[in-house]
């Protein structure tokens, strides 16, 4: 198939950027999107140009390194799917398609399709882990930790960081991934010790970031490609609640 | 405690939790207010004295008045709260997306939804207009201040005036809609296993209000309330 792309272009931060149409002619349908994007890469470097610049590392879905808003949608239209596990059998010959960063405040574009995410690790900084003595391996079920919390906190630790809550988010806010976080340790008994400690500092990092508010629409949620739901949220609003006011 | 609520407030969370408290009161203020109005069928003298007795509630008490401007002070308040903690989120969410999408699609959001803040810059209108209409008198052409039911009556049976009135209860029902579920939500008080529960009374809060505040103007309308 044959596509025509319209790429946003941004030599470097600092850069004004600007959309430039390219065209990729054989695409086969097996391809992911990302290797198609290698195809025209390959072309352009050919061609003596600048390949377009992307984020990408594990392509088997797990590392959140990818992401690009495709035609309008964070990740493209495929539910529950990053862009490097994107097909290309989900498009049709003649498909003009839009390719464009993240867009946040928050996340700086680096060059091309490329943000500066280290606002989210910033954020984990703040307060997304546990404290544990050193020592030994414990001992299996030494704490023990009721299945629903167990699924739970699995559920939410599915986060990979990706920013497609963020790109997707009508107000650029990182309240599903703030959350995804707070809720995966704060349902767990590890977490309860520096569990308020933990849920300020990592709100009030995520608002000096630059993000906005939530205002419960649900476009998060919907493009998550590993589906974490909007009750991370509410739990997340209930533990900051519960700890400002205590 | 006071400390501990300013520094709340000055997260996007605490501004949320202001605008999810001041919802709920004015979510309690507009069934009061709906049912209060279908007095309008008890006729002039029961919703005259309906009136009336909303001015005069907790007498001897409290002197004439004392309740209605006690909720009239905490609904202004509310109101102000609401509109401010609005005003600051949404310019933060403009501020987190200084450049926007060429192209931006949505998955699965709701119209009441994305059009939150146009329709709470609706309503605010709206309120002016009618406090200036029933409340006032300044913007009805022949106010009685004695007889609000010939003030209703009046006003409703010009088309136009029914128009407006349908046009700001059907912009609450969509800001409920999506309002009410999202209080129970930003308060934290949703849980997957309430989700539909919520979800289930913003819709019928919604449609309930719709059809309640509807009635009353087109029942003048159409003369069954003359």
């Amino acid at each position: 198939m044959n596509l025509t792309l319209q790429v946003w272009r941004q030599p470097a931060s600092a850069a004004n950027g600007r959309f430039v149409t390219y065209q990729v002619r054989d695409v086969s349908p097996d391809m992911s999107f990302l290797e198609m994007l290698d195809v025209l890469n390959q072309q352009l470097i050919l061609a003596g140009d600048e390949p377009i610049a992307f984020d990408h590392d594990c392509r088997e879905g797990i590392c959140g390194s990818c992401g690009m808003v495709i035609d309008g949608i964070a990740h493209g239209g495929q539910r529950a799917t990053t862009a490097c596990q994107l097909h290309m059998r989900h498009f049709k010959d003649g498909d003009q398609l839009t390719l464009e960063p993240w867009r946040a405040s928050a996340f700086p574009i680096v060059k091309d399709l490329v943000v500066d995410r280290g606002a989210f690790d910033r954020i984990i900084q703040a307060g997304g882990y546990v404290s544990v003595s050193t020592g030994g391996v414990p001992d299996a079920n030494a704490i023990p930790v009721p299945k629903e919390s167990a699924d739970r906190a699995m559920d939410a630790a599915a986060c990979i960081g990706c920013g497609a809550c963020v790109a997707a988010c009508p107000n650029a806010s990182a309240m599903l991934f703030t959350g995804a976080k707070v809720a995966h340790l704060g349902v767990l008994p590890q977490g309860q010790v520096e569990r308020s400690r933990r849920v300020l500092a990592m709100v009030a990092q995520m608002d000096e970031e630059g993000f906005g508010g939530c205002t419960n629409i649900g476009e998060c949620a919907a493009v998550c490609p590993k589906e974490i739901k909007l009750d991370v949220i509410a739990q997340l609003n209930r533990d900051l609640l519960r700890a400002s006011l205590r | 405690m006071a400390a501990a609520a300013i520094a709340l407030y000055r997260s996007s969370i605490g501004k949320k939790a202001v605008m999810a408290i001041t919802g709920i009161i004015g979510y309690g203020f507009v069934i009061m207010h709906m049912v209060g109005n279908l007095k309008m069928f008890e006729g002039r003298d029961g919703f005259n004295h309906y009136a009336e007795f909303l001015r005069t509630v907790g007498e001897p008490a409290v002197p004439e008045r004392t309740l209605l401007w006690i909720i009239r002070i905490v609904l202004l308040v509310a109101v102000t709260a609401h509109v401010t903690a609005a005003i600051q989120l949404t310019r933060q969410g403009v501020a987190g997306r200084p450049t926007g999408y060429r192209v931006k699609r949505r998955v699965q959001a709701n119209f009441a939804s994305l059009t939150l803040r146009w329709g709470g810059l609706a309503l605010v209108l709206f309120l002016i207009y009618h406090l200036a209409h029933f409340t006032f008198g300044v913007a009805h052409h022949d106010f009685v201040r004695a007889d609000p039911y010939h003030n209703v009556v009046s006003a409703f049976s010009n088309p136009a005036i029914v128009g407006v009135y349908l046009i700001a209860v059907a912009a609450l029902a969509m800001h409920l809609f999506h309002g009410v579920w999202s209080m129970f939500q930003t308060l934290g008080l949703n849980r997957p296993s309430t989700d539909r529960l919520w979800r289930g009374l913003a819709v019928i809060s919604a449609l309930g209000l719709f059809a309640g505040f509807a009635t009353v103007p087109l029942s003048v309308l159409g003369g069954l309330i003359r």
